[in-house]
């Protein structure tokens, strides 16, 4: 909502500055966005008459005006002037000599071997527009000699408020008046309007047939309007300084006396009108094309002004083209009426437009004033256009209840934390124009008209809040029971895994949720994704199940940024498709590695990153819990490296290397390691129990077996350490060697056996012992022979 | 022979001419070896006459005793030498910087959203987390926006083809809480959410964090209390410049939004907060009797308030970033900078 300060002022003018006055509505939550001057500062600039206009005899394009100053003086001033659209006659700002305008001073000075006192203005010299081809023409009754900030009413500054949606009431001149004179407890001056005699007695017949939708329709027909007549300048004024443009002098009184009261209004050519005007939901086959040029196919949610034969307008949104007024328009029937704001709301963001009238219909507009509106038009009317004004006809339905409110003085206090007496919160309610009455503590308010915000109790304690002063309200820090929040040390914290990621060298990311389609299918083979229905760009168009597509464009994002060592992490939601409707929403956490283990440094050689380098960062994630990991098929991994983690026999997560398919096709130089892992998976933890230490030296053993190559070494340690004499403390794996003296499928093996008792020192032939039946096992399960 | 002080003199000289310590034990078998000059001197006592024989035995100890103690001074400072100069060879450049593998480090909004949720901790406030695909009734209806509120056209909201949508605020965590746990509840949610607008001052995903406080003494003044205190202690300002306005939001009554005064340029007024020398930071209010109603708490018996906040507005401000959209470009050069 866009306004001049000026007409405000001149239904209320508190003692305050605009600057003042745009922190009170603030800080009272009527936001002023900005405040702007309707012009730079300038002086001596008069309304100047030209009375001779002569080429000048060495300028093909100047002219020599001479031009009249004063409404007394009657000397001649002579002005050299470029404009195109200088002629006698023309009223226009002329600027003085020792005129100041924005960005230059006017002196006296030669051009081209003429004098020259002064300079005619085009509205960009004066730097109140944009037109620059020529002078600013000023209507033929401006008063020559007037100094010309105050005849085009200059010093005045524009107020943009932005209000939140609760407050229609304040999208009009009128309300936001009442409001200021309720903050500051001002006296309004708005003059009751008068209705407008009856010059002919001609109706319109009407009927509304959707009378929930619409409670009450006031119009009438005025006929022999004069469009031909200029809108006059102060309206025009007022209307640009909203941000409305001028169509013709109807439309310009309908717009403005929106602007002014709030309410929506619109005026028909009579002429176009077949019989009669009928309000009701439109049928599914019609169609009607708006005044933005919208072609409509309506339906039946929609209301709908017709005429008998046709939909002549979207009620309370937009008239129709057919029936609008235009210049060749001679007689009208001027509408205010009442629309229910469910009824209209949401239709303009299902059409894809809205309409100055449709947002105040939505957000509801006062429908006490619905019929003094529409004599406050035709008044208007009547002084600029003419024309002969009929009875109103006005249909009248059930109307919005207004239903007394409760408010308790005690619950004031609970809510807000403050005293605030019964003798304040009455005056609040008097300013804020509220009926009332009050009894034992509780008063019982009647919302106005106007207002579609005030149903509860706390609707009203915030009006009482708003006119103390949130800012007066005194900060108080509240007491509580000290009571511990619990905290389990069976459960990991999220920071503390993302904090083992950083200690392991990864730079945390964060991604969109909604990535490219492309990516689902070749990094997840996933053909259902969960779709955005509106997506803000076509890759950015499914919802992601992996988060490694994100990862891999991260690197490929910082790879053209010249890094060659890339190390990533993401934790966050992935969205899988479950039956046909559902969907799970799991948080994980993936990995990418690309580029040498290390950064480059002095003192270590440099190696590209493998499997076993990033496996080893997913293990230290897990601690003590055993965590499984198996070989298997991955759309995104190379066949031969990638295994599946799970913990507790549920698969949570995989780790691999991407397949060379995708790095060639993601235009990647080299290989890229990648791991995900479902976050449920590593949250658990066991409160340790420590166990007793032997306080007997612990004896080492190591025994080199060779087994066949395909056997893992992870089975032959898990039939170990399952089937180890107890004595055995640790069993791990030091070498593995193929090659030279090797059988071509052989591979040879090293463990070292740790043996311990907690009660004794162990003999040799305890040792012994325990070392032959590890290598029994082995030889019987696995066919392993002892190296020897 | 020589007297007692020529040999003294002898063997000292000796020993201090050599750095070598195989030459220095050679001066020691020469002087107190089987055979050597003082070993021999005490072998001659016998013949030396009985009453000169303690005296002079006296005397020959004295002089042995020099030379052994001469000895091993000599042979320590040897060793030491030999010590120094070998760990002078060893030395290192210590500047060089360390070997091995550095540290990576957090994403900045979450170094914020930590920040935050340690504030809240703090004084005793759990963290509650809920998904980020919701259903029309948890992100509007149970939030007292019903259908076709114009107060759904301000959330831009996305939807995803199940008929569902993704949250447009933290919000709905509320409702998922309420209904689980019974008040007194003191909860933060933080989390992603998402809103369909795309420009240099937003970005179609971005995080808040909730707040929601039930209790029986909940009130405005105290709300008033909690938040101030919150901000003066992120942004570690004890005289941070705080107001609230009055607002709207659908699922609070009274309504408010809270400024704090420009941490950029101290209020006097600057790009980042418009020359207001105020920045808007978070919206806050009591919660809606019919939110609690929904939740099935009696507004009778307990009051709350609730507040939501932007985590990348806050982190911006407190680390100086200019452009939102660098948050979610993933750019090693800025992240590293958090590190």
């Amino acid at each position: 909502m866009k306004f001049s300060e000026n007409w405000l002022r001149s239904f209320v003018n508190p003692p305050l500055n605009s600057e003042e006055l745009a922190h009170v509505l603030t800080m009272a939550g009527i936001e002023v966005d900005s405040i702007e001057s309707v012009a730079a500062m300038f002086e001596k600039v008069v309304v100047a008459e030209v009375v001779s206009v002569e080429k000048h005899p060495a300028a093909e394009r100047l002219s020599v005006c001479l031009v009249k100053t004063s409404a007394t003086d009657n000397n001649l001033l002579q002005i050299v002037c470029g404009a195109p659209n200088v002629s006698v006659g023309v009223k226009v700002p002329c600027a003085l000599v020792g005129a100041n305008l924005p960005g230059f001073a006017i002196k006296q000075a030669k051009l081209r071997g003429l004098d020259s006192f002064g300079m005619l203005c085009s509205a960009k010299e004066l730097g109140i527009g944009d037109a620059a081809d020529g002078l600013l023409l000023l209507p033929h009754d401006a008063p020559v000699g007037e100094d010309f900030r105050s005849y085009y009413a200059l010093d005045d500054r524009i107020f943009t408020l932005s209000l939140t949606p609760n407050r229609a009431d304040c999208l009009g001149l009128w309300g936001i008046a009442r409001e200021v004179a309720a903050i500051t407890a001002t006296h309004r001056k708005i003059s009751a309007v008068d209705p407008v005699a009856k010059v002919i007695n001609e109706t319109m017949p009407v009927k509304v047939i959707a009378a929930d939708a619409c409670p009450l329709y006031c119009g009438r027909i005025i006929r022999d309007v004069d469009l031909s007549v200029p809108t006059p300048l102060w309206m025009l004024q007022r209307l640009e300084r909203s941000g409305i443009r001028s169509i013709n002098p109807i439309v310009d009184i309908t717009n403005y006396v929106l602007l002014e009261t709030g309410q929506p209004m619109h005026a028909f050519d009579l002429a176009k009108i077949d019989g009669g005007i009928n309000v009701r939901y439109a049928s599914s086959n019609e169609q009607l094309t708006v005044l933005n040029g919208n072609q409509i196919d309506l339906n039946t949610q929609m209301l709908i002004i017709a005429d008998n034969s046709n939909p002549l307008a979207l009620a309370g949104i937009m008239g129709g083209m057919e029936s609008g007024v235009t210049l060749e328009t001679v007689d009208i029937f001027l509408e205010s009426a009442f629309f229910d704001p469910r009824v209209i709301s949401g239709k303009s963001f299902q059409l894809g437009f809205n309409s100055d009238s449709a947002y105040r219909f939505e957000r509801g507009v006062d429908f006490a004033t619905t019929k003094c509106v529409l004599e406050r038009a035709t008044q208007l009317i009547g002084a600029i256009c003419g024309g002969k004004a009929g009875p109103i006809t006005e249909i009248k339905n059930e109307l919005p209840q207004r239903i007394p409110v409760t408010v308790r003085i005690a619950r004031v206090k609970r809510v807000l934390g403050i005293e605030i007496d019964q003798q304040t919160i009455s005056e609040y309610f008097k300013r804020l124009g509220f009926d009332y009455t009050l009894k034992g503590g509780a008063f019982s308010v009647f919302p106005p008209s106007y207002r579609f915000d005030l149903a509860i109790e706390e609707d009203f304690i915030e009006e009482i809040a708003r006119l103390y002063g949130y800012d007066r309200i005194p900060i108080h820090y509240p007491r509580a029971d000290m009571v511990m929040l619990a905290t389990a040390e069976t459960k990991s914290d999220v920071i503390d895994i993302k904090k083992s990621m950083v200690a392991r060298d990864y730079q945390e990311v964060v991604n969109y949720a909604f990535v490219d389609a492309e990516w689902e299918l070749d990094l997840a083979n996933n053909t259902t994704p969960i779709a955005l229905k509106n997506p803000i760009a076509s890759q950015m168009n499914v919802m992601r199940s992996t988060l490694i597509g994100g990862l891999i464009s991260n690197l490929q994002f910082n790879l053209n940024r010249k890094q060659t060592r890339v190390r990533l992490f993401e934790l966050g939601y992935c969205f899988i498709r479950d039956k046909d409707h559902d969907c799970r929403q799991i948080e994980k956490m993936a990995g990418l590695c690309y580029g040498d283990v290390l950064s480059e440094q002095w003192g270590a050689t440099a190696r590209t990153v493998d499997f076993f380098d990033v496996k080893a960062d997913v293990e230290v994630l897990f601690g003590k819990n055993a965590v499984y990991f198996e070989k298997f098929d991955h759309p995104a991994l190379h066949p031969g490296k990638s295994a599946q983690i799970s913990i507790a026999d549920k698969a949570i997560g995989w780790i691999g290397e991407l397949h060379p398919n995708w790095q060639k096709k993601y235009d990647l130089p080299k290989n890229v390691m990648l791991f995900e892992l479902e976050l449920t998976g590593l949250l658990n933890k066991t409160v340790p129990i420590a166990k007793e230490i032997s306080k007997f030296q612990a004896v080492r053993r190591d025994i080199a077996v060779i087994v066949d190559n395909d056997i893992s070494v992870y089975s032959l340690l898990a039939c170990l350490l399952a089937a180890k004499p107890p004595i055995v403390s640790e069993i791990s794996l030091f070498d593995i060697y193929r090659g030279k003296g090797m059988e071509n499928n052989k591979k040879s093996l090293a463990f070292r056996c740790l043996l311990q008792d907690t009660e004794k020192t162990l003999t040799d032939e305890e040792v012994d012992c325990a070392v032959t039946s590890l290598v029994d096992i082995l030889s019987d399960k696995f066919g392993a022979v002892l190296r020897t | 022979m020589k007297n007692l002080e020529e040999i003294i003199a002898e063997a000292t000289g000796l020993m201090g001419s050599t750095d070598d310590l195989n030459e220095l034990e050679n001066v020691k078998a020469r002087y107190l070896g089987k055979n050597g000059v003082l070993t021999e001197l005490l072998k001659g006592l016998g013949k030396v006459p009985a009453e000169q024989r303690p005296a002079m035995g006296s005397r020959i100890n004295d002089a042995k005793s020099i030379v052994e103690t001469t000895l091993r001074n000599r042979r320590l400072a040897i060793q030491k030498k030999g010590l120094d100069a070998k760990l002078a060879e060893e030395a290192l450049d210590i500047t060089l910087p360390g070997r091995g593998n550095g540290a990576g480090g957090l994403h900045p909004v979450t170094l914020t959203m930590q920040r935050i949720e340690a504030l809240f901790h703090s004084i005793g406030f759990s963290v509650a987390s809920g998904p980020e695909i919701e259903t029309d009734f948890y992100n509007f209806t149970a939030l007292n926006i019903p259908e076709n509120h114009p107060a759904r056209a301000m959330h831009d909201t996305f939807y995803v083809d199940n008929g569902n949508l993704l949250r447009t605020h933290t919000s709905p965590v509320q409702i998922h809480y309420m209904q689980n746990n019974k008040p007194p509840i003191k909860v933060i949610a933080p989390g992603r959410v998402y809103r369909c607008d795309s420009d240099i001052t937003h970005t179609p995903m971005f995080h808040q964090v909730e707040g929601l406080w039930i209790d029986e003494n909940a009130n405005f003044s105290a709300l008033k209390g909690i938040l101030a205190n919150f901000m003066a202690n992120f942004f570690e300002r004890d005289d941070l410049p705080v107001r609230f306005r009055p607002s709207f939001f659908p699922f609070t009554e009274p309504s408010a939004e809270m400024d704090i005064g420009c941490v950029m340029c101290d209020g006097k007024g600057c790009r980042v907060c418009s020359h207001t020398g105020w920045l808007e930071v978070l919206g806050c209010g009591m919660v809606h009797p019919n939110v609690l109603k929904h939740v099935a708490i009696d507004s009778e018996q307990y009051t709350g308030f609730a507040f939501g906040l932007g985590v990348e507005r806050l982190s911006m401000l407190r680390y100086g970033v200019r452009d939102l959209r660098l948050f979610f470009e993933n750019d090693l050069r800025f992240l590293k900078q958090f590190n």
